[in-house]
């Protein structure tokens, strides 16, 4: 009994060292974990899938470094995505801090397209030396330009960063209207009409798809005015703390995928077959979530003992 | 990686963890770096609402309306400089409530535009983006036209769906006393409830790990990792 009672009353440091070390130990050794993928993250996948090549997607940075481990993988998964099926990326943000982060993950995304078709690409440009060997001529130009298009993700045509504005719902009511009323010039204070992939982008009936990369309110908040006004086609990607607060909406189809946590990235990462932050994470996920559970039942079996024995005693 | 790089390797180790330190115990580390974390962010909020906001929203573009209304005559330019003029007034007003209760009340004036704003746009939205979509959600018909026919599995999700909702509404609903058929149904209600926290904290246990898992993640193969990377690189 006296070991039981030391045990309820355990130091919550010695919980913490467990829970650093059943954490540490699988990112130390790599542990393959099997991934199911639920049906929102297909869902999701699907939505950013079926678009057309060609399809703007706005991405909503609604998180910053507090919620970096996992709404990062999930950002950084859909940007290489869409990159990969030739989709167009607007990233705006609603979180001054977490700009940064949004524009760093497209940057990243758009890095790894480029390192991957680099050989396309220099084939490409070699073979425009060779058919035009004047560098200055407008057809080695043009073939330049077509190689580029087709290899290469570049900033203000394949992607766009509109930056922070404040005042959230007003932004995202205005928007169905005329993007520059809000976003005459993006992050970098470049007009938004001097950038080639804005060109007859102006509102909601532009954009194929908006995500919402959020650890609050700001994905209700988009459904409510984006979607429910504009009819705006939305997926989200939430940190856990928020995944409850949604499932009504998917089930009202008023959110067309969700991707919830780490679990969610690690699922959208197997169906892109792209091992990122969220794949990497799972089996630490799955050791601590271990860890609980073992702590939640050992704790409620030696409280039911120690209630019998003081019964028993009064 | 570059030395600069490394540096800032180095220096996010180090506030990582100072905060964990807090773990073990308050210590003048943890509090160092709880402050430099609060600084940089009101720092990094207030130069991007400064350039962004006011320079980009408000002072260039009252510039480029007013030349454009000096070098062409355009009414339309002078019209919305003008317009400016208002939300640039409110937003003085607002920071009147720091020059003393003599004229602090003027701040009432920019809140009372902001609740209006905010009530107006919020009634309609929850309305129409929450209310109406999600009753519609919840009477869910049981058997759909053909081919799909009757899905077992959908339909009692559907009927499961209409219990928690009735009663947990009725749980809610405080007029009569929860005796009899409504303390029953009322209590069904908090089983349903009791559910709903269940998950929410379940979820809000795996998002605190996977911030765990993060930082861990960065620690092992981003500082160590990145360190011994770059001293690799520089031996010969």
């Amino acid at each position: 009994m006296k070991f039981i009672r030391w045990l309820t009353k355990i130091d919550r440091r010695i919980i913490f060292l467990l829970m650093f070390g059943v954490v540490l130990v699988p990112i130390l050794i790599d542990i393959p974990v099997e991934t199911d993928v639920s049906p929102p993250v297909e869902a999701a996948y699907n939505a950013v899938d079926t678009l057309k090549p060609g399809s703007v997607i706005m991405l909503s940075v609604d998180y910053d470094a507090t919620s970096y481990p996992e709404c990062h993988p999930m950002i950084e998964a859909v940007s290489n995505h869409a990159f990969r099926n030739g989709l167009k990326i607007i990233l705006v943000a609603h979180i001054p801090t977490g700009l940064p982060l949004g524009q760093a993950a497209v940057e990243e995304a758009a890095l790894e397209y480029n390192e991957l078709h680099k050989a396309e690409y220099e084939s490409a440009l070699s073979k425009a030396l060779s058919t035009h060997p004047d560098t200055t001529s407008p057809g080695y130009r043009l073939a330049v330009e077509e190689a580029a298009l087709a290899n290469q993700k570049r900033y203000g045509i394949d992607y766009v960063n509109l930056g922070f504005r404040p005042g959230m719902v007003p932004i995202m009511v205005g928007m169905g209207r005329e993007i520059r009323d809000f976003y005459a010039q993006d992050y970098k204070s470049t007009n938004v009409d001097s950038l080639p992939m804005m060109e007859g982008v102006h509102n909601y009936d532009d954009i194929a798809l908006l995500a919402s990369f959020a650890h609050g309110i700001q994905v209700e908040t988009w459904i409510a005015y984006a979607g429910a006004r504009y009819g705006q086609q939305i997926i989200a990607g939430v940190t856990g703390v928020v995944i409850p607060d949604l499932y009504p909406y998917l089930q009202s189809k008023q959110l067309t995928g969700l991707i919830g946590g780490l679990k969610g990235a690690n699922e959208y990462e197997s169906l892109l077959g792209r091992k990122g932050l969220g794949t990497k994470g799972m089996p630490a996920q799955s050791t601590a979530h271990i860890l609980v559970i073992f702590l939640i039942v050992l704790g409620s079996i030696f409280e039911f003992i120690l209630n019998i024995f003081s019964r028993r005693k009064s | 990686m570059s030395f600069a790089n490394l540096l800032g390797l180095w220096v996010a180790a180090t506030l990582t963890i100072a905060i964990l330190s807090f773990l073990y115990r308050d210590n003048p580390l943890y509090k160092f770096a709880e402050h430099v974390y609060v600084g940089v962010s009101a720092a990094y909020v207030i130069i991007y609402a400064a350039k962004f906001t006011m320079e980009q929203q408000l002072i260039n573009v009252f510039k480029n309306n007013l030349i454009s209304y000096i070098q062409n005559g355009s009414t339309t330019g002078l019209v919305e400089a003008l317009l400016l003029i208002i939300p640039t007034i409110l937003g003085i007003l607002m920071l009147t409530r720091w020059a003393g209760p003599k004229i602090g009340w003027l701040s009432r004036w920019p809140i009372a535009f902001t609740i209006g704003l905010g009530a107006g746009l919020g009634i309609t939205a929850g309305i129409q983006g929450v209310l109406l979509p999600q009753v519609q959600a919840t009477v869910e018909p049981l058997w759909i036209s053909p081919p799909s026919g009757l899905n077992l599995w959908t339909a009692i999700g559907s009927l499961i769906m209409i219990a928690g909702v009735v009663s947990t509404l009725i749980y809610f609903y405080f007029s009569r006393p929860h005796k009899g058929f409504i303390g029953v149904v009322s209590r069904v209600g908090i089983i349903f409830i009791m559910v709903s926290f269940g998950a929410a904290f379940g979820a809000t246990v795996m998002a605190r790990v996977s911030l765990l898992i993060g930082r861990l993640y960065f620690l092992v193969n981003e500082w160590i990792g990145g360190t011994i990377d770059f001293f690799k690189a520089l031996s010969p």
